[in-house]
């Protein structure tokens, strides 16, 4: 017994000392030799199309396969705007423009040159299950189907708890079902641009309350941006594939999310009619349809030239084949930029021109 | 603590026979004074009670049996329900194209040789050479074009993959350049999905146009068509193509993570349950240090990530991503477990043991080695096996050292860039393709295999070391 034990012990050192060994090298050789494969963080409304351009990026060349990863757009320019050392991204998806405090925060670290890319648009929809009829409604209505506070009945600039229940109580032409919309939580940039194309879309059409805004900027906002909190609204996580199976499961409820997976489960869902456009592939390009963002990608030029492969990355990325009218990121649910603006990013970005805010 | 719980069994059964004693005295004084023979009362009482034991016990035990039966049941449903969605994802299929190899197509020069030859065909166009190849088996009327919105359909039914496997063919047997070959190709996700669910041929289904329908019935009425085992789900790594993607980057991922926890927690866990049960003095600082392990490993586990980002990633410099930072924070994690369950199981080693091997001259030392650890290994090994069990599924704290990314190189090493199966669920679950539905089911399997490989071998370790 006592041999056995001590067998197994000798044996144990000798693996991790091993191990270790074939770590530390590992480790030195990794540091040593900076990096080979171009790391990207960020927005998990760019991830699917960055991924695919990424996968053909890394079948096509004889570079690696760029590394993704889905941060969110928040946690991503934290990450990007960190330093410039070999160990932070090289690039940074956004699913709405830097905002000035990142942009700060960048340049504060060092981080002071860097190339906006806008890679297209996404058009966010507001659909229902095919089994019932489409819906046709406008900004306004939904600011007051969805809002925290909205103004009263009877016409005086005053604000009340939203009253509505049926969808019917805001505009008689409406259903006459309980407002039941599932959307995204408030960490998802899909919210935040719900919220600022939708609800302040609708809440601005009153002209005291877009008053205010001169007043009082964050009393505006949060007027406009707050989402009713009674169960009208629910929250149905980040997963939007969850949104859909529940929407096919109730066909008296709604669903927030991306364009893409309505266009990937046009069978089973519709689109709602905004303000007399309904999500199409063309009124989303051509700006037709009130609700889309545009999407933007930001590259650390720093890293052009240490990171082996980030500008054949790029023309790749901006190519007619992938961000093209007929590209291949369009089949993946990318409203892409127009022949005219696509020339315009291309020579920007395959130039390099830093970011300037003003 | 120990000596309280040790203690209260004893009290209480202390305390029962008393009362015991105490409603027999009452009992006997009652039956002294019915002056009925106590010897046959006392068995009738015990006949009548007899039944209604034997009740109970019937009743307990039918409770205790539906549970188990009611457990298995939802086993057996959860896992019937995924592997029901998961088997579309094992098979796939493929069509068989006549390629043909035009040099002009291609964009080569058909003079050259050799190496130089190569190196054209390396850069070729093989997306021309593709459509070109499929679109005149189409053209319904000889001489007549497909329109432009037919040409799409056309060639949205095949894989994007479909160019490169027809280059690979074309790299590794040069001599067919000019030549037609027959090349079998994957089908598109959308028309996988459409052939495995029953649709009537030549009709439309979903994301599956009429026309596309037709075209389909056409390939397969000319046995062009196969379905094949998909082999490539466990040999291929992520792709955002649903019939490209497989799982063995994850796995891999899987592995060397937990090759990193097993290898530090293991050794970490059990010198410090051996440290504090068998040497470390008891006093108020081992007290405060066994809170503190049993609090940690009430910790939710993406504190551990947290802690991960903040310490190994920004101070000591390891890479994002990295199996090793995964492995070392999963450890963060499971040390806690394996920690309490060692404990419980040296203690469990009969103090009769240690005095006997002391008695006979044996050190602190080798009364541990030589004979407190071999008794306690089996108990050992069960808490740590559960414990990596529980670290194999956890994606949480992942999410803070980048682990949660799109990766397409199988990793080789501890410090390359990996994901894990959990994570590589998670990420299929959230994509719009739908075929990925099947995919993610595909993985959870795959998922709940690694997990009962581990448990049957903690068994069979278990039962080696019982043995001795």
């Amino acid at each position: 017994m006592n041999n056995s034990i001590k067998n197994i012990l000798s044996k144990t050192l000798v693996v991790i000392s091993f191990s270790t060994v074939a770590l530390m090298s590992n480790i030195t050789n990794a540091q040593g030799n900076g990096r080979d494969t171009i790391t990207a963080v960020g927005s998990s409304t760019v991830y699917p199309f960055s991924t695919v351009v990424a996968e053909r990026f890394g079948k096509n060349t004889n570079f690696n396969t760029p590394k993704i990863e889905s941060t969110g757009t928040g946690g991503g320019m934290k990450l990007f705007c960190a330093s410039n050392a070999i160990n932070t991204p090289d690039i940074s998806n956004a699913s709405r423009r830097i905002k000035k405090s990142e942009f700060n925060m960048c340049v504060k670290n060092g981080v002071n040159n860097i190339t906006e890319v806008l890679v297209g648009y996404d058009g966010i929809v507001i659909a229902n299950s095919n089994a019932a009829s489409t819906m046709k409604v406008s900004r306004k209505e939904l600011f007051l189907a969805l809002a925290k506070n909205v103004p009263a009945k009877d016409g005086s600039e005053t604000l009340v708890p939203n009253p509505y229940k049926l969808w019917s109580d805001i505009n008689p032409v409406l259903p006459a079902n309980n407002i039941e919309v599932l959307g995204p939580p408030p960490t998802s940039g899909t919210r935040d641009a719900f919220a600022e194309l939708v609800l302040e879309g609708g809440c601005k059409q009153y002209s005291w309350i877009k008053a205010i805004k001169k007043q009082n900027k964050s009393k505006y906002k949060e007027i406009c941006h707050s989402v009713r909190e009674d169960h009208a609204y629910i929250e149905a996580g980040e997963n939007d594939n969850l949104i859909v199976q529940k929407l096919t499961a109730n066909p008296k409820a709604f669903g927030i999310f991306g364009f893409s997976f309505l266009d990937q489960n046009s069978d089973m869902l519709q689109g709602s009619i905004i303000d007399g456009q309904g999500p199409t592939f063309e009124a989303i390009a051509d700006g037709s349809y009130p609700v889309s963002r545009p999407l933007y990608f930001y590259v650390k030029n720093a890293h052009v030239g240490k990171v082996p492969g980030i500008l054949e990355f790029l023309t790749e990325y901006t190519s007619e084949a992938a961000m093209g009218e007929e590209g291949y990121l369009t089949d993946k649910g990318l409203i892409p930029l127009g022949e005219e603006k696509l020339a315009k990013v291309r020579v920007r970005v395959l130039t390099l021109s830093p970011l300037a805010l003003n | 603590m120990t000596n309280s719980t040790d203690n209260s069994p004893e009290t209480s059964a202390e305390k029962n026979s008393k009362v015991n004693t105490n409603m027999s005295a009452k009992d006997n004084s009652a039956r002294v004074s019915t002056t009925l023979s106590t010897t046959s009362s006392t068995t009738e009482m015990v006949a009548l009670s007899l039944k209604k034991r034997h009740q109970k016990e019937r009743r307990f035990k039918s409770v205790g049996l539906f549970s188990v039966f009611f457990g298995f049941m939802l086993v057996i449903v959860l896992i019937g329900d995924i592997t029901s969605k998961a088997l579309p994802a094992f098979h796939q299929y493929w069509v068989k194209l006549d390629i043909n190899y035009n040099s002009n197509w291609l964009g080569v020069d058909e003079n050259l040789t050799g190496l130089e030859l190569t190196k054209q065909l390396k850069k070729a166009n093989y997306r021309k050479v593709l459509k070109n190849s499929i679109y005149p088996v189409f053209t319904e009327e000889p001489g007549k074009k497909l329109a432009r919105k037919e040409k799409r359909q056309l060639f949205k039914l095949f894989s994007t993959n479909a160019e490169f496997t027809i280059k690979d063919s074309l790299l590794s047997s040069p001599e067919n350049l000019q030549q037609t070959v027959s090349i079998w190709v994957r089908l598109d996700d959308d028309v996988d999905s459409y052939l495995k669910e029953d649709f009537a041929t030549g009709q439309a289904g979903l994301r599956i146009s009429k026309k596309q329908a037709q075209w389909l019935a056409k390939l397969d009425s000319e046995q062009r068509i196969e379905t094949r085992f998909n082999i490539s789900f466990f040999t291929s790594s992520d792709s955002r193509e649903p019939e490209l993607a497989g799982i063995k980057g994850a796995l891999m991922g899987t592995l060397l993570t937990m090759f990193v926890t097993i290898l530090v927690s293991f050794p970490l866990g059990v010198a410090g349950a051996l440290y504090l049960e068998e040497f470390a003095p008891k006093n108020k600082i081992t007290d405060l240090i066994e809170i503190n392990i049993n609090n940690l490993a009430a910790v939710p586990s993406i504190v551990f990530g947290l802690l991960g980002l903040a310490v190994i990633i920004n101070v000591f410099g390891l890479p994002r991503s990295a199996p090793l930072v995964g492995g070392i924070v999963l450890t963060l994690m499971t040390l806690p477990t394996i920690i309490i369950a060692s404990r419980a199981a040296i203690k469990a080693v009969p103090p009769s043991l240690r005095e006997a091997a002391t008695g006979l001259g044996a050190s602190k030392m080798q009364v541990t080695f030589s004979h407190v650890l071999p008794q306690a290994m089996p108990g050992i090994i069960t808490g740590a096996i559960i414990s990596v069990a529980q670290a194999l599924g956890e994606t949480a704290p992942l999410l803070m050292i980048g682990m949660v990314a799109f990766i397409v190189d199988v990793p080789t090493s501890i410090v390359d860039s990996a994901t894990v199966l959990p994570v590589q669920i998670f990420l299929w679950a959230d994509s719009p393709e739908r075929a990925f539905l099947a995919k993610t089911s595909a993985a959870i399997l795959v998922l709940l295999t690694l997990l009962l490989i581990i448990n049957l071998s903690a068994t069979m370790l278990r039962s080696k070391f019982e043995k001795k």
